[in-house]
């Protein structure tokens, strides 16, 4: 007897083998968005470089143009790592620029003051969406429908007609150019990149960002584990909300005006390029660095459509969507590949 | 001697269900340093008492004392704060995060926020390497079989208290059922840690329905019947057969039965015949067959290639090598559905994540495989459909005895008897029973296995694999033997052959 105590369980016949455990790395998927970038980009080089692709300027365009996406899209990363979703992101985008350039232009108040508050009402709508999905029971994909509708809403309350921005500080703040070396960036893509580390952080690095993955993974078992489940799912949509605001902050400098149509259906945007970054839509898996190459390829193919010239813009959401039925088929692939 | 004075109490618990009361007026104590079991069926009300004290279900009555305070948790996080540590009875982990952080998550050890990864897998790495698990605590969860999961989610019970300022260190540990599906080393370990908690004063509860492990490790225990207290007794004034008796509430002589019962001759042709059958990575190639109405039990320890020898046969893995064919027909195993064609049935251990649809009824359950077997545009007669699920839920003793309940809230036994009526239930060919009887109360579990003798009996050819070798030996007419995922020995029943024989075979790799 004593002899069966130590023999036969070898220690590698648990560990699984270095292959699956290679084909089921949770970094894997990022590295395939961070590769299709690269050659998606290598095309366009070899494509249009004759046309100024190659300009450093061109690549740094991607931040500058997709900053507001960016942000958006960390933070819908973190309701989609939670296992939720959330669909208000444009809307909240769109109020934050009616209630920023009504604040600014009928109002005369200044934008400093105006951002934090505009900050401040974003979170607090994603906060009252988090605890009324977390209290209620209530599928999260309904209530933030209701806010997707209520946030529209409230635009066409603010005014009907957009409101186009002349105030000198937010036009200089909107022209800054931050240098590079090789080119320059704008104050948004600067905040985007902020952002963006920052959400790397937390994921990674606070207790916060592990539970945001634990309740991902299983919320009961998270539950059962004695982590506090609702509080985070609720800051979750706080978080979310937070930065659907500063998205619609971005968003208005970026274009210096508020309208009540502005961002439609970007949540969509936010949403697909969340994916294409790898992360899971059931929950519990993906980086928030997978969605800064998620925005990068998405941003990359509404270049190479101007680049290309004669394509309609549409293309660009016939690309998206074919990116993202791939992406989605490849999800599945790995993820039943792992249960064996 | 002076009694010293309980570390809990608990009195007068009333818990109602929707339609069941899952306990009524149930007392409960623990003393501080002792190792204290829970007894009783499938469905006596144990997971029940377990979630009430430690606030996953609120208390519909009765109060509860934890070091002479009187307490009422709101959640499980409140619970452990004042100091009880619990495995609940399905492990309950997040499969997505790596080891180190299933067993840290919610106290990781941080420097002004910042968590300290470094520190954290070196830590865990000790804490998985004192219960003798050689595994990789940077590997997520899900790559490893539920045994070693079941020891992490122990690992982080145990580990729970003492890195954290906010908790009061572990009082009361809680093991709802963490043996079931650890081998014999395995929980050996596990008694060896028990042991010296106990030593440091921390009480115990313990769930099993291994009567041998709770006579071995045990102090005192309290026995449920139907939700309510049948006694509280110390473990040396109360023999196996008294304790069933209050258990079930009548004498049990079935498990008698069994041990003399006769293997019936009656073995028929080749059913399953597999030839150099085998997967990498699952287990190498091997020859098998299985005759009609033959039962081949597999025998090994945990990890050995068990299930994945079963899974192969049954086309949930796909073989990478070899063939296979079943009664005379060639099958190519690539999915489910083809063995499932040739009458192949697949009882899963693992019933949480691959086998019950916890929010369908117990019927929809059951008649779940058969009207896939059927296709799901010939419906069955609903009078049919009836009489073949009551005649099941009879046969099993599935309770509560209601086609209507939802699979979901019945106990962890419970569940693992409708399970099984799914595939009992198609009449398969060939059955592969994988533990079917993990979980499973004394008397259920001699049930179990009167049925699987009177399947055999009448021609059905079953592969059982258990993690106790004298339940594999009953029952077997062949027994197969595997070791590192490789199967070592086939050996013919017979009167010489002893468990400490195959023993001898899994530990040495070869069969004289
Ligand atoms: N969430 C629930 N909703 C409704 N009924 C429930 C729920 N949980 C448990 N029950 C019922 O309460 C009773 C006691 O169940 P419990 O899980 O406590 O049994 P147990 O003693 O742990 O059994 P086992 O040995 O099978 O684990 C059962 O009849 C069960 O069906
Ligand atoms: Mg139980």
């Amino acid at each position: 007897m004593s002899a069966t105590t130590q023999s036969p369980t070898a220690p590698d016949s648990r560990t699984p083998s270095k292959a699956a455990r290679l084909l089921g790395d949770r970094r894997l998927p990022v590295a395939a968005t961070a590769l299709l970038f690269l050659v998606m980009y290598g095309v366009g080089l070899g494509r249009y470089q004759y046309y100024g692709f190659a300009e450093p300027q061109v690549f740094l365009n991607l931040f500058i143009d997709n900053g507001y996406l960016l942000v958006a899209a960390v933070g819908v990363t973190f309701v989609i790592l939670s296992g939720g979703i959330d669909l208000s992101v444009g809307s909240v985008i769109g109020f934050t620029t009616m209630f920023t350039a009504w604040l600014v232009e009928r109002q005369g108040l200044p934008i400093v003051v105006v951002i934090p508050m505009a900050l401040a009402v974003g979170a607090f709508g994603g906060f009252l969406m988090g605890y009324v999905i977390h209290n209620f029971e209530i599928q999260p994909f309904i209530v933030t429908l209701a806010g997707l509708f209520l946030f529209r809403g409230l635009c066409l309350v603010i005014s009907k007609e957009s409101i186009s921005i002349g105030d000198s500080s937010v036009s200089s703040m909107a022209q800054a150019q931050v240098p590079l070396g090789v080119g320059f960036l704008s104050i948004g893509a600067i905040v985007a990149l902020v952002v963006l580390a920052l959400a790397f952080y937390v994921l990674h690095y606070t207790r916060f960002g592990r539970r945001v993955y634990a309740i991902g993974g299983n919320e009961q078992s998270a539950l059962l584990m004695g982590l506090p489940q609702g509080g985070t799912k609720i800051a979750v949509y706080t978080v979310s909300g937070f930065c659907s605001a500063l998205a619609g902050l971005l968003f208005t400098l970026y274009i210096q005006s508020g309208d009540p149509l502005h961002a439609t259906g970007m949540e969509l945007d936010a949403i697909a390029a969340v994916v294409i970054g790898g992360t899971l839509l059931t929950g519990g898996s993906g980086y928030v660095l997978g969605t800064l190459f998620g925005v990068l390829v998405l941003g990359l193919i509404k270049s190479i459509i101007q680049f290309e010239g004669t394509l309609s813009s549409w293309w660009t959401k016939i690309a998206t969507g074919v990116l993202l039925c791939a992406f989605i088929l490849i999800q599945r692939f790995m993820t039943t590949r792992k249960k064996t | 001697m002076a009694e010293p004075r309980p570390v809990l109490e608990m009195t007068g618990i009333v818990k109602e269900f929707p339609g069941v009361r899952a306990l009524s007026d149930v007392d409960f104590r623990l003393f501080p340093g002792e190792i204290h079991a829970l007894m009783g069926e499938n469905g006596a009300g144990k997971s029940t008492l377990i979630k009430v004290l430690t606030g996953v279900y609120s208390l519909d009555g009765g109060t509860i004392t934890l070091d002479g305070r009187s307490v009422r948790f709101g959640s499980p996080l409140q619970a452990q704060h004042a100091g009880i540590s619990t495995v609940y009875q399905e492990v309950n982990l997040c499969p997505n995060l790596s080891v180190a952080e299933n067993i840290f998550i919610g106290r990781e050890p941080t420097r002004m926020g910042r968590i300290q990864w470094k520190r954290m897998r070196k830590e865990a790495a000790e804490l998985v390497d004192r219960l003798g698990l050689d595994i990789d605590v940077t590997a997520p969860l899900s790559s490893y079989p539920l045994a070693v999961q079941q020891l992490v989610a122990i690992v982080r019970s145990v580990g729970t208290g003492d890195s954290d300022g906010e908790g009061s260190g572990t009082k009361v540990l809680v093991l709802d059922e963490p043996t079931s599906s650890l081998d014999r080393d395995e929980v050996q370990e596990l008694f060896r840690l028990m042991r010296r908690l106990k030593d440091e004063g921390v009480a115990i509860l313990f769930v099993s329905h291994f009567l041998d492990q709770i006579y071995e490790i045990c102090d005192r225990m309290t026995v449920l019947r139907n939700g309510t207290l049948v006694g509280e007794h110390m473990v040396g004034d109360l023999d196996q057969v008294g304790l069933i008796q209050l258990m079930i509430g009548k004498a049990l002589d079935q498990l008698e039965e069994l041990h003399d019962h006769q293997l019936h001759s009656d073995v028929g042709e080749t059913l399953v015949k597999a030839e150099g059958l085998g997967r990498t990575g699952g287990i190498a190639p091997f020859d098998l067959e299985i005759k009609k109405g033959e039962v081949l039990g597999l025998a090994g320890l945990l990890g050995s290639g068990r299930t994945e020898l079963a899974r192969l046969l049954f086309g949930a893995d796909q073989p990478d090598s070899g063939k296979a064919t079943i009664g005379g027909k060639q099958v190519s195993l690539s999915a489910p559905n083809d063995a499932i064609g040739a009458g192949v049935a697949f009882c899963s251990e693992n019933r949480k994540t691959e086998g019950l649809v916890p929010d369908l009824t117990v019927r929809e359950n059951i008649i779940l495989a058969l009207q896939a077997a059927r296709g799901w545009t010939r419906p069955i007669p609903v009078s049919q459909r009836d009489e073949l699920v009551a005649k099941y839920i009879k046969a099993l003793d599935i309770r509560p005895a209601n086609p209507e309940a939802r699979v979901g809230q019945l106990s962890g036994g419970n569940q693992q008897k409708v399970l099984l009526a799914r595939w009992l239930i198609t009449q398969p060919k060939l059955l592969i029973l994988d533990e079917p009887t993990r979980g499973i109360d004394v008397g259920a579990k001699a049930e179990i296995q009167k049925l699987v003798v009177s399947l055999s009996e009448d021609g059905m050819s079953v592969l059982y694999i258990a993690a106790e070798l004298e339940e594999v030996l009953r029952l077997s007419h062949t027994i197969g033997v595997l070791r590192d995922r490789r199967l070592v020995a086939q050996i013919t029943n017979g009167p010489e052959i002893t468990t400490s024989r195959i023993m001898e075979t899994i530990a040495s790799g070869e069969h004289q």
